[in-house]
């Protein structure tokens, strides 16, 4: 995607102005703040394309609808926040278990509850990563930048049709509603990018969706096409329906999980800002942020530079799965690690996971409020 | 000659998980005659299910089928709908899936009027849960979890349908089959949301708590509480009020259908016309 044009935009229309141009055939959407603006796009939008935007009855039937039009065969999006993605969790179980494609935004604001909604936060992380109760992985990516609210949408529909099941795209208030000049790929180069779901088209005697690699996902055909199947939130068989045969069910939610963490490869997308002239030695320091954070935390490190700290941003864009080799690369390298996160050691748990490090130190906000880049120059100056 | 079902029902997954004497073999078969009589190709049809013992009907038909969550059933079928509005969309639910855990989607398709059949298996209980009290269970009668009596009112489904602007309303009972199969032609037939009350036995679950054991018994109850649309008419509001009528309730052919309308939307979009306002519309408020 090398065609790129300016555009003066903001996080949230620019994630919808993606889903257009990703081809995006409906949206089903119900209002929450901060994330309202993505649904406003979209009825201008997709209409405009010969797409339908929806506004159903409440979040439930928001990304219900969407699912159906998935399993339609068509590309679809819901756009939520935190309270939002409660509610449909149930929903986005039934997805992962038939393998529905959906690509799925949510414009992080201050939880639990209602919490905050007109603030900033990156609240949902963790939840990001288990909406719904039972096994399987969730793909998550989180934007960092205004022209990343453009390009993770539409690495998110392609990574839904390759994987086939739901894709989080993370937003935080701040970035939804930046408003800005941002450079993204032109709409021309956006749609040649472009790579559909995998079809199936022998004879549909010979059609089993859920017949697959053990790491591969199910080849759904699109509905009304001749390949009559059947679509179950049951524990399934090769053609969709329901059994409880014991080998069939390990062999199904196995494959749910190794479909995604055997291709890990796929998925990973970090920023690496100012790491290249790391070599271990005393003093260096490692910021690890995402999303809005990482603004603040680049700015800081300019600042941190300037006086004499050797620091550096590690930025998971995919955040599920995480990056683990990645991360475990500097923070095997690099002493001093500092995580940055709106929540509450949400991402931090998992650094510490894949580092297999216990001091990993931390600064959290949860009031809120956005970090400050001399917030993070005081914090690196005050533990390391 | 005798129907054949062979060509519509999925044979493979036969014997159905529904009780002896279930009223659901009954809906099922009428339906697939319905489907038939309408000339319906198997691909150009979809069956959406929720939840409960009726959640079960969409893997029993050769079509395209969707198994979903408890209640969502109308939610999941409005994006399949819309995608396809060309294609006959059936949705089959229970009394507890779409008048209690999914109430609000199936108000909401019926007021949007989007071209669908609602099919609700009214049964008047929880029955795969084994007899928990639903929203269309009698005052009075017994369940697992009101022991001392059902205090909680009682729902009337098509009420509830006609109020919410569903353009075609109708209720039957699994006791007339060729009744069943017309009222199913009539609703697939109708452009506009259909929705459907068909009354329907559960001797085990609701039957084993409130004395009516057999099938027959649990007929027999719901023969003594319906009667044809035009009788109940002649009668007193006094006399009507422990008798649920059947037949047609409610039928409009100029309510606009949702697809249709969302068409007005795409046209003014794409320039073909100018944006749609309160002149559009007979009913202004």
């Amino acid at each position: 995607m090398s065609e790129l044009r300016e555009v003066i935009s903001s996080g949230n229309d620019l994630s919808a102005l993606a889903a257009a141009d990703a081809g995006c055939r409906f949206f089903g959407g119900y209002p929450i703040t901060p994330s309202s603006e993505v649904i406003q796009e979209l009825s201008d939008l997709l209409p405009a394309r010969g797409g339908v935007c929806i506004q159903m009855e409440d979040e439930i039937a928001a990304v219900a609808a969407a699912i159906g039009a998935g399993m339609a065969g068509e590309r679809a999006m819901t756009a939520t926040s935190g309270p939002g993605i409660s509610l449909k969790a149930e929903n986005l179980g039934l997805a992962q278990m038939c393998e529905v494609p959906l690509v799925v935004v949510n414009v992080m604001r201050g939880g639990p509850s209602t919490g905050l909604p007109t603030r900033v936060s990156q609240g949902d992380v963790r939840q990001a990563k288990n909406p719904s109760h039972g096994d399987y992985r969730s793909i998550t990516l989180c934007a960092g930048t205004l022209s990343e609210c453009y390009t993770e949408t539409l690495r998110a529909f392609n990574l839904a049709d390759r994987f086939m099941q739901p894709v989080f795209v993370l937003l935080d208030e701040t970035i939804g509603h930046m408003h800005g000049k941002a450079m993204i790929p032109t709409a021309e180069a956006a749609e040649a990018g472009i790579v559909p779901r995998k079809s199936f088209d022998g004879a549909p005697e010979d059609y089993h969706p859920y017949e697959c690699e053990a790491d591969q996902p199910a080849v759904l055909n699109k509905m009304f096409t001749g390949y009559r199947y059947h679509f179950t939130g049951l524990h399934h068989d090769k053609n969709g329906f329901p059994t409880e045969e014991i080998e069939t069910c390990r062999k199904l939610i196995q494959r749910l999980e190794d479909k995604v963490m055997m291709h890990t490869d796929e998925l990973e997308s970090n920023e690496e800002f100012m790491l290249d002239d790391m070599t271990g030695e005393e003093g260096e320091v490692l910021i690890i942020a995402y999303g809005s954070v990482a603004l603040s935390a680049k700015e800081s490190i300019r600042h941190l530079r300037a006086a004499g700290i050797k620091a550096g941003l590690f930025r998971p864009i995919t955040l599920w799965p995480a990056p683990a080799a990645s991360i475990k690369k500097y923070t095997d390298m690099i002493k001093n690690v500092l995580c940055v996160e709106l929540n509450i050691r949400q991402y931090t748990e998992e650094v510490e996971r894949v580092s297999s490090r216990l001091d990993i130190e931390g600064l959290y906000k949860v009031n809120g409020r956005p970090i400050s880049p001399h917030e993070i120059v005081n914090k690196v100056k005050e533990v390391f | 000659m005798a129907f054949n079902y062979d060509k519509y029902l999925r044979l493979e997954k036969m014997p159905t998980l529904w009780c002896w004497g279930c009223g659901d073999g009954v809906i099922l078969k009428a339906f697939v005659r319905a489907v038939d009589k309408l000339g319906i190709n198997q691909d150009d049809i979809c069956v959406v299910s929720g939840i409960g013992c009726s959640g079960r009907f969409s893997s029993y038909v050769d079509f395209n089928t969707v198994h979903t969550t408890h209640g969502r059933t109308v939610a999941f079928a409005t994006g399949i709908k819309l995608m396809h509005p060309d294609k006959i969309v059936v949705c089959v639910a229970g009394d507890g899936d779409a008048l209690a855990i999914g109430g609000n989607h199936t108000i909401h398709g019926a007021r949007r009027n989007i071209d669908m059949t609602l099919i609700i298996i009214n049964n008047f209980i929880y029955g795969l849960t084994n007899s928990q009290t639903s929203p269309t269970t009698p005052q009075g009668m017994w369940s697992v979890t009101q022991k001392a009596g059902n205090i909680d009112p009682t729902f009337d489904a098509c009420a509830l349908g006609i109020a919410a602007g569903a353009s075609f309303v109708a209720r039957e009972t699994m006791l007339d089959p060729k009744k069943l199969e017309k009222i199913f032609v009539k609703a697939m037939e109708h452009r506009g949301f259909s929705y459907l009350d068909i009354l329907s036995n559960c001797h085990i679950n609701l039957g084993r708590k409130n004395k009516m054991i057999s099938a027959m018994d649990n007929l027999n109850w719901i023969d003594s509480i319906t009667m044809p649309k035009k009788k109940y008419d002649a009668l007193s509001p006094e006399e009507q009020i422990n008798i649920l009528p059947t037949g047609i309730l409610k039928e409009d052919t100029t309510a606009r259908e949702y697809c249709d309308m969302y068409q007005d939307i795409i046209d003014v979009h794409q320039g073909r016309r100018k944006v749609v306002t309160q002149d559009d519309f007979v009913k202004k408020i």
